[in-house]
């Protein structure tokens, strides 16, 4: 019965990774983050992606308080901080948050407030659609380590 | 004769300032066998390597091979993410090939935007390679050629440096052997009885100041 759990859930991880490479938030990268993976660094994927979590959370802040001032809106600040995100989606693979990213600070470059707002809350959309995802992915593979990791007691003891 | 043990685990230098892509070249390297140091910026890669800042060459150390007497462990190649604030990856490649102790270490740029222009630059500046960003492990085969050069370079220099150390004591002993030799044409001098047209011509070169003082013989003569 366990052993039917174990090859569920890894077809349930194969089915989410299939929709995520479908719809575009995620691409050929992070299956190169998962090939990085082993038993020397078992936990690399899940301890990049944390640290991803924690630095684009903190510069999703910077940038909604950059834009709070409509007047004194600082773009060169932020075009540091888009690129900062840039960079690190597009090596982890988030190709959709990356491409919003792209699109804001083409906005940043014409000093368009508005169109930064809106970038801004398109952003945010993708990147809290992306962390649900991947935690719903790790979840998965947790349940799977644990799954295969139980054994029977041994019957003949 | 330490190269055995540099040979068997390359050490890289990795510098960026996106701490999402250290962690991501570090394990990268790792995988590939390579030992790896991570910085986050071109002037902390400098103080690694060494060197300061505004030193344009490394001064008092003669090294002539590429390991820095200043450094706990030799680097075999640098990699380098080219948009940092404020040192560049161009501006770090420029120090690296202007430090007469550090110019033979590889450099290898990375970046994650597609510039030819930027490109061109950095190839002239003298960087072996330029990687665009994300990093994959088949790029990374593409380093090992360029730690190898090096290597047999320093190899290469060493030897020199063996041949030209023979030479001198060859020329050394040569020199003494001739020394010797004179010696013992001098001591014949000054016997009455020269033989040979080379023990002849010591001889004549020897009474060389007899021949400055005029012969009144010869002057009475022409007179």
């Amino acid at each position: 019965m366990l052993g039917w759990g174990v090859d569920f859930l890894r077809a349930e991880m194969n089915r989410l990774l299939a929709l995520l490479f479908h719809q575009g938030v995620l691409d050929e990268q992070f299956l190169q983050l998962q090939q990085l993976q082993d038993e020397s660094s078992p936990n690399f994927v899940s301890e990049v992606i944390t640290i991803y979590f924690s630095e684009s959370e903190k510069l999703l802040r910077n940038l909604r308080m950059l834009l709070m001032d409509r007047e004194l809106s600082d773009y060169k600040k932020m075009e540091i901080h888009l690129n900062q995100m840039m960079g690190s989606s597009s090596s982890i693979g988030a190709k959709r948050v990356r491409n919003v990213c792209v699109a804001f600070r083409a906005a940043s470059e014409q000093s368009n407030h508005a169109g930064c707002l809106r970038a801004l809350e398109l952003l945010e959309h993708e990147y809290c659609y992306l962390k649900n995802k991947l935690h719903e992915l790790f979840q998965i593979e947790q349940q799977r380590a644990l799954a295969s990791g139980v054994r029977y007691p041994a019957q003949h003891d | 004769m330490g190269m055995a043990a540099a040979e068997s685990r390359f050490h890289v230098l990795a510098v960026d300032d996106n701490i999402i892509d250290r962690k991501l070249i570090e394990r990268l390297l790792k995988t590939s066998s390579y030992q790896v140091t991570t910085v986050d910026s071109g002037s902390k890669a400098l103080e690694f390597l060494g060197l300061h800042e505004d030193d344009r060459s490394n001064s008092g150390s003669p090294s002539i091979l590429t390991n820095n007497h200043h450094q706990e462990l030799e680097v075999n190649l640098i990699i380098t993410d080219y948009c940092m604030p404020g040192m560049t990856g161009y501006d770090l490649l420029k120090k690296i090939k202007e430090s007469s102790s550090l110019r033979d270490i590889p450099v290898v740029i990375m970046s994650s935007e597609n510039v030819p222009a930027r490109i061109s630059r950095c190839l002239e500046e003298g960087a072996e390679e330029f990687f665009l960003k994300p990093v994959r492990k088949s790029d990374l085969n593409r380093l090992r050629p360029h730690m190898m050069k090096a290597v047999s370079k320093d190899q290469k220099q060493e030897k020199h440096e063996e041949e030209e150390e023979e030479e001198r004591e060859e020329k050394e002993i040569k020199s003494q052997k001739h020394q010797e030799q004179q010696q013992q044409q001098h001591q014949q001098q000054l016997s009455p009885r020269p033989s040979g047209n080379s023990k002849r011509k010591a001889m004549e070169e020897n009474l060389s100041p007899d021949r400055t003082r005029p012969r009144y013989s010869d002057i009475a003569a022409v007179v």
